[in-house]
């Protein structure tokens, strides 16, 4: 497929966290609307492949383009206003805030961003919760606030990181139909997940990782074509 | 004669209010040093000589330029503050990610060079700043008398931490500040330019400080060493009211400025080292200080 039409487009990516190398030339590509899943086991390096996306690790190189911009040398806010968010794996809700702070905290960068009764349609626990502190909020709630406030923002690129990770399987259902909502209102993500039953119920395509490499790609339709070899790559 | 306890009225009131008095300048002063740790993770060592420069600076304004106080108390701590960012610009931001000694090393080093400066060009005996017109006499409460300028600082003061607490815990941009304590890395990715809050943050604790060098000048005299004879104090305030903590900086320092002056009156001879047996107190059983968050 020709470069063009990826929305983002990774290009031997490499990072460092001081001396130790962890992305060694990592390349994929994500088109716009489509819901990729990083897989692979962990510590590969699928958090520092979205961190050097938007711009957390200081050392690194190689060559991410989005919507045919160069970002490699950006800053993280530069970045974010180019259209892309984050919402980290440890959440990141900020305990001085509540959770309407929490909520506002990142800004409006770009037009096109969900609305406040929009969001609060898509996750209904947040609107009764507003003036709780944010690190009261359970585990599953506090994952559902930290996608819904990258929402707001414009950006078009949504980059999750584990948001199943420790949560009941009532509520990783609730958050797969999210990211489908998500996915329906033209919303691109870009997923790490560990949980492969739940990102089979949601990509459109997935990215295997080893050693700070891409090792292999599929679509979902490939899927029991390759469940042989996933397992080989998971250890599952 | 009203006595209470034994004492005179005029004198209990009296050191009451010389308490007040200092502890207006305790709450100043270290509410702009925990907003600067908060922010910086920096303990700001420079933040007396800042007072002084503050102080100095009104002083200068009114003897060669005939800018008067209220003119001086807006100026003054942009003018101060100004050079704060300058000082951020220049070396606070390259050991942001060192130790925290290495911040306090050099924010003590740039104390003592300009306060060496200021000893070497006007000597250490103090200079003396009128009262401004408008706030001289005072005023007889019957139990007491009141100087209507020491009126004004209690005022005013409190106008000003609480205007600086509703503002970081109330706004939006406080939101952002209180967040960029916590998660820096996280809150510049939501596009947020953390680095130039760093920097304006640095500035405006200065501002804090100058603000209050302004606010002591017709109180204590100005002289080169104004500040460290206060800032140590401070330091213990800060230590008491918890690293960090906002309402635990504007508490303790007007707390512990009246529990200074109380002892003045009760116990003198324990009047100056009060406030340490206090801290040493508070650090034994809630190291955090009494504001301060366990993490």
């Amino acid at each position: 497929m020709a470069e063009t039409s990826a929305l983002l487009a990774v290009t031997d990516l490499q990072a460092w966290y001081g001396e130790s190398h962890i992305l060694h030339g990592a390349s994929f590509e994500v088109r716009a609307g489509e819901v990729v899943t990083l897989l692979g086991r962990n510590g590969v390096g699928k958090t520092t492949t979205l961190k050097s996306i938007m711009g957390m690790v200081e050392q690194r190189a190689g060559s991410v383009r989005f919507d045919g911009r160069e970002l490699i040398r950006l800053s993280s806010d530069a970045i974010a206003r180019a259209g892309i968010a984050i919402c980290p794996e440890e959440r990141g809700i900020f305990s001085s805030l509540d959770v309407r702070e929490n909520l506002l905290l990142p800004p409006q960068l770009l037009p096109g961003g969900l609305d406040l009764d929009h969001i609060f349609e898509l996750f209904p626990n947040l609107r009764e919760r507003q003036a709780s502190q944010g690190t009261k909020l359970s585990g599953g709630e506090q994952q559902m606030l930290a996608i819904a406030r990258i929402l707001r923002t414009g950006a078009r690129l949504l980059l999750l990181d584990e948001p199943t990770e420790g949560l009941a399987p009532v509520i990783i259902q609730q958050i797969g139909r999210t990211i489908g909502a998500l996915k329906a209102q033209g919303f691109t993500i870009l997923l790490v997940e560990q949980n492969f039953n739940f990102a089979a119920t949601i990509a459109d395509r997935y990215y295997v990782m080893e050693h700070g490499r891409i090792v292999d790609h599929f679509p979902t339709a490939a899927l029991a074509a390759n469940m042989g070899k996933l397992h080989e790559y998971l250890g599952v | 004669m009203v006595e209470i306890f034994g004492i005179p009225s005029y004198a209990l009131f009296g050191q009451l209010l010389i308490g007040l008095i200092n502890g207006s300048f305790y709450a100043l002063l270290s509410l702009g040093l925990a907003v600067i740790f908060g922010m910086l993770n920096i303990i700001n060592f420079t933040h007396g000589a800042q007072y002084m420069m503050g102080a100095f600076a009104a002083y200068l304004m009114l003897q060669y330029l005939g800018v008067d106080y209220w003119i001086a108390l807006v100026v003054v701590p942009i003018l101060i503050g100004a050079t704060g960012i300058l000082i951020e610009r220049l070396f606070l931001q390259h050991i942001r990610k060192l130790d925290h000694l290495y911040g306090l090393i050099l924010t003590f080093g740039l104390a003592l060079i300009i306060e060496g400066l200021f000893r070497n060009q006007f000597g250490s005996s103090g200079k003396p700043y009128q009262i401004p017109a408008l706030l001289q006499g005072g005023r007889n409460l019957g139990f007491m008398f009141l100087p209507n300028y020491r009126a004004w600082v209690i005022a005013f003061s409190l106008v000003v931490c609480f205007a600086t607490w509703f503002a970081i815990e109330r706004t939006r941009l406080g939101s952002y500040l209180r967040a960029a304590t916590e998660n820096p890395a996280l809150v510049r990715a939501f596009g947020i330019n953390v680095p130039r809050m760093v920097t304006l943050t640095y500035g405006f604790g200065v501002g804090l400080a100058a603000l209050a060098g302004v606010m002591a000048a017709p109180i204590y005299n100005v002289s080169p060493q104004m500040g460290s004879d206060l800032i140590i104090v401070v330091f213990a305030v800060v230590v008491i009211g918890g690293m960090g903590s906002i309402l635990g900086a504007i508490v303790t320092g007007f707390a512990l400025g009246v529990i200074e002056g109380l002892t003045k009156v009760f116990f003198p001879e324990a009047s100056s080292t009060v406030i340490f047996v206090i801290m040493a107190i508070v650090l034994l059983i809630r190291p955090a200080g009494l504001f301060g968050r366990t993490v």
